[in-house]
């Protein structure tokens, strides 16, 4: 006879579930509101959906950090309340991106709000458990989620890049779980730090080793899908050129952050005790990731593309951190996320604003270099506030994502990888070269047919948002030292 | 006054943001009196400057990022002081011969915001401020010779770009390495430059990181074979742009040979003196060469600033009080002259539209003011004693000679061939009969164009007959300097080679 369980309240500990109810909560709300009145206007939704996520940070925030919660899959540690806020913050800069002038298909819809919240959710999911079945439906969650978002944008290209994202999608959880269960199968558990242990143990067991590199490689293979890392990358610009721009912009960051996360918790684990064949695998991606997407970005003749390929560049860069597995390092990966947010979800915001209905700039691409030609005689200010995130994008100090850069090839030479390092520094220069294309389009070409309605979908709220953006890109040299603060201690604070 | 480095390299950036509201047709007094306040600010912190103190004076620390022991570190020596008054003047006197009408806006502010990150690399004393302003440098630059050039600008400007940011990125990783160092010793963070220089490395580190940093400079300097993109640029660029890129952006890196190679990794900068002498030396001779073969004027002029730079790399790697201080007189006196030169060409090439020495011929009777000014620029180009250039390059001779006769030899036949290729424009473009006639009606020089030539006329001859009050600060920096590196050095190798002696300050 089995024996009764008996779990108290304060057991469960359900504070640590709080901040994913609250987005679900809100998601629920907003279709219950929708269920009473039909045809409210989007800018109802919008300030919804933001005050949700304000209740949500604020719950985040007040989490306790380190503790285990509903039957212990919850793990609510410093990395984890770090990301849960940088996911909220990104969602509130985002989700404001929807009040354009013009009207756009998907944000007609309440669901798409609903939706956007249970994404959230599953990306909160994702990044507080060390349980490789929560994280997994935290995965899914969110993943479907997306796919829905970016297919809402109801254009052919967006059926295609959500279809796309869906098929490359699946692949990737079949290899998650595939991933997983040879884990549980060596090691008889799905929770990291019992496996970290199991794993210690057996290592010596001969013939074993292969079992676990082997599932190592499968799980790695599902977060290069996600991650977009070569050679998992290819629906990559494709999804991104299909999404709308800011959902792109939001893509390049936030799924991938909290894939990093996870494939932080995950494969640091494998580091740390002591399996290097996963660590050279990580480099080895990572490297080939940064290098050859920016080969491929040189190349492209679309703005949107480029940023895309820039994007997969930018996430072999970080992904190089997980490798060194340091304090450091992992700090890295936070420092640069967020300095990286402001400058690339600027950069897609850029490219929202002036995005037309029809293609008349070029009958395949939305956003050809030549529309921007000569912008600083249509748009001075535009062009220059353009022209900033492409130089923060390639690194030129004293501009965001140069403090992020520095910091990470300062761990990966602290770490012993002085290679790494000047690999990282020949990409960045290589980088330069596409970012400095669009640049030298803007600012030294002539306009060809521009009639100065370029800025066509420009509105208040969007305004905004790009100032914000410009704002933290331009003076992050006085905010990366309390930044840095916080996140070290966060970062240290959880162990990794 | 203790912020005045902070108040010189931040002026000309709030004047250069300020200059989005004042009206285009006013934009270049505008522009002219801004440059000629930051001039007077940098003259008056001559003035102030402690000229028999070797150290660094009016220092000014606040911790950016702390943990990261990043922090906004400025101070000034003799070493720096003359760069950062020659770039303010050479700034001022580039916007009062501006002939350009377009945009003419956007260039003033361009130009301010170039004066801001100028000033800013020299005055900087932290690695990461340093850098900042080093590849910060690039994009105002990115855009004069983008915007305002030739047919080829885009081509040239986006070279020259990509050629220096990937230079400045393996240096980046040097400096990224000196702090973990750094750090690996004292327990601290620290970019400071002056917290460096207290490292005593193992050689094979110092040969490491001499490479990183060599990789930066020498693109900078430009150091054969690093050189290909400035003929390019100054091909193309305006001539304000090529004004300021031969005056001071190309004085960063040998600057920053003198700030960071020198007394950071003095062992390995011994060790380096051959190589980088020979470099040094097919720069000067085989750029000379080209110099000579050119049709262009302007390219005869990039060339012979190539060559130039080649002796001021000798005289860095010297090692002694007279070449490290003839260099960096040879610095200020090549920014100067080349300066002048660049103005000169752009003079004709504004009444002419061409830059062809063939077009021209006879000009000394149409334009005897004109010829005059050419004529006294171009003696102390080739470095006629009492001229501004002879100083620097006998200097720099002298030291070297102790480094090796038979090289300085072979670098003093700088002056033979600077001679050949810069009487040969001379005597084709200026002498003669005029054969072409349009070149009968050619205007001489007018008030503007005079008022931003007289001044470096003067320079040229008044530092040439007496260079002293310029030459004993920067002679004291040197010292501390040198001293510094011969305490340092750990090979005997190297302490014979660093010898602290005084200067012979009479030359002439």
């Amino acid at each position: 006879m089995l024996e009764p369980i008996n779990i108290s309240m304060a057991e469960l500990n359900l504070s640590t579930l709080t901040p994913m109810l609250i987005a679900i909560g809100g998601a629920l709300l907003i279709l219950i509101i929708d269920l009473f009145k039909d045809g409210l206007h989007k800018s109802l939704y919008v300030m919804l959906t933001l005050l949700i996520l304000i209740i949500d940070l604020g719950a985040v925030m007040g989490l306790d950090v380190n503790q285990r919660g509903f039957f212990d899959l919850m793990l609510i540690d410093g990395i984890s309340i770090l990301s849960q806020a940088l996911i909220l913050f990104t969602s509130m800069l985002f989700i404001p991106l929807a009040l354009t002038s013009k009207r756009f298909h998907e944000y007609s819809y309440p669901e798409y709000f609903a939706l956007f919240l249970f994404m959230i959710a599953g990306f909160q999911f994702m990044v507080s458990s060390d349980n490789l079945i929560l994280i997994f439906v935290g995965l899914e969650t969110a993943s479907l989620a997306l796919y829905t978002l970016i297919a809402m944008h109801n254009r052919p290209s967006s059926y295609e890049a959500a279809v796309k994202y869906f098929t490359m999608g699946a692949l990737a959880a079949g290899f998650f779980v595939m991933g997983s269960a040879i884990i549980y199968a060596t090691t008889g558990s799905v929770e990291l730090y019992k496996i970290a242990e199991v794993l210690q143990n057996r290592m010596n067991e001969t013939g074993l080793m292969i079992t676990i590199i082997g599932g190592a490689l499968v799980l790695l293979v599902a977060f290069g899908f996600k991650l977009s890392l070569f050679p998992f990358h290819t629906w990559g610009p494709d999804t991104y050129e299909g999404a709308s721009a800011p959902l792109a912009g939001y893509m390049s960051i936030i799924p991938k952050l909290s894939a990093t996360i996870v494939a932080m918790r995950i494969f640091g684990m494998y580091i740390d005790i002591g399996i290097e064949e996963i660590r050279i695998a990580i480099l080895v991606l990572s490297v080939l990731t940064m290098t050859l997407s920016n080969i491929m970005a040189l190349v492209q003749s679309d703005v949107k593309r480029m940023l895309a390929y820039s994007s997969i560049s930018h996430a072999g860069f970080i992904m190089a951190a997980i490798a060194l597995d340091t304090t450091k390092g992992n700090s890295g990966i936070f420092l640069y996320y967020i300095l990286f947010m402001f400058t690339n979800l600027g950069a897609f915001s850029m490219l929202w604003i002036s995005r037309h209905k029809n293609s008349i700039f070029h009958n395949r691409f939305d956003h050809p270099y030549e529309k921007f030609a000569g912008l600083v005689k249509v748009m001075p200010m535009g062009a220059v506030v353009m022209a900033l995130f492409m130089l923060s994008l390639a690194g030129v100090p004293p501009f965001s994502v140069f403090w992020g850069k520095i910091y990470i090839m300062s761990s990966a030479v602290d770490a012993g990888y002085v290679w790494l390092a000047l690999v990282m520094g020949f990409n960045s220069a290589i980088s330069a070269y596409y970012y400095l294309k669009l640049i030298v389009y803007m600012f030294l070409k002539d306009p060809v047919n521009n009639d100065g309605t370029i800025y066509y979908n420009i509105s208040k709220p969007l305004m905004t948002i790009i100032g914000l953006a410009v704002f933290a890109t331009v003076t992050s040299v006085f905010y990366v030292q309390p930044l840095l603060e916080y996140i070290t201690y966060m970062v240290g604070a959880s162990g990794y | 006054m203790d912020n005045i480095l902070s108040i010189l390299i931040f002026f000309p950036a709030l004047a250069g943001l300020l200059g989005f509201i004042v009206d285009k047709d006013s934009a270049r007094a505008y522009g002219i009196s801004v440059a000629t306040i930051e001039f007077l600010l940098a003259l008056w912190l001559w003035m102030i400057f402690d000229g028999s103190n070797g150290g660094m004076q009016f220092i000014e620390m606040v911790p950016l990022i702390a943990d990261f022991g990043i922090s906004y570190y400025l101070g000034v020596d003799g070493i720096s002081l003359f760069i950062v008054v020659m770039a303010t003047l050479m700034v001022l006197l580039g916007m009062i011969g501006l002939s350009i009408k377009k945009d003419i806006k956007n260039m003033i502010i361009s130009l301010l915001f170039l004066e801001m990150t100028m000033v800013g690399v020299f005055l900087a004393l932290d690695a990461i401020i340093f850098y900042l302003f080093w590849e910060l440098s690039l994009v105002p630059m990115l855009y004069i010779i983008g915007a305002w050039g030739g047919p080829r600008r885009v081509y040239a400007a986006v070279k020259f770009f990509l050629y220096t940011f990937f230079g400045s990125l393996i240096m980046l990783v040097g400096m990224l390495f000196l702090a973990y160092l750094y750090h690996d010793i004292t327990g601290v963070w620290s970019f400071a430059i002056t917290d460096w220089y207290a490292l005593v490395l193992p050689f094979k580190y110092q040969m490491w990181l001499f490479i990183a940093f060599f990789f930066g400079f020498a693109i900078k300097v430009p150091m054969f074979p690093f050189h290909t993109w400035l003929p390019y640029a100054h091909g193309q660029a305006p001539t304000i742009g090529s004004v300021i890129l031969a005056a001071v952006l190309l004085k960063m890196g040998t600057y920053g040979f003198i700030r960071f190679s020198l007394p950071i990794l003095p062992d390995a900068s011994v060790e380096m003196i051959t190589p980088i002498a020979i470099l040094s030396l097919i720069m000067i001779v085989y750029t000379a060469m080209i110099a000579y073969s050119q049709k262009d004027m302007k390219q005869v002029i990039a060339y012979s600033s190539v060559s130039h730079m080649g002796i001021i790399m000798l005289g860095v790697f010297a090692m002694n009080a007279e070449g490290i201080s003839g260099s960096i007189f040879l610095m200020l006196s090549h920014g100067v002259v080349s300066g002048a030169l660049f103005m000169l060409v752009g003079v004709i090439y504004d009444r002419r539209h061409t830059k062809m020495m063939s077009e021209f011929g006879g000009l000394a009777s149409v334009m005897p003011k004109y010829a005059t000014i050419f004529g006294i620029m171009l003696m102390a180009s080739v470095g006629l004693p009492l001229t501004i250039g002879f100083v620097g390059e006998f200097l720099v001779l002298l030291g070297f000679y102790k480094i090796s006769p038979i090289m300085t030899l072979i670098a003093g036949s700088t002056i033979i061939l600077g001679a050949v290729y810069m009487l040969s424009l001379y005597k084709q473009t200026f002498f003669g009969p005029v054969t072409n006639q349009e070149n009968h009606k050619l205007k001489d020089l007018d008030k503007k164009e005079m008022m931003s030539l007289l001044p470096l006329v003067a320079i040229v001859v008044w530092l040439g007959v007496y260079p002293k009050p310029i030459l004993e600060p920067i002679d004291n920096s040197v010292k501390h300097l040198v001293a510094f590196m011969d305490k340092k050095a750990k090979t005997q190798e190297a302490k014979d080679i660093i010898i602290s002696t005084t200067l012979i300050r009479e030359e002439k």
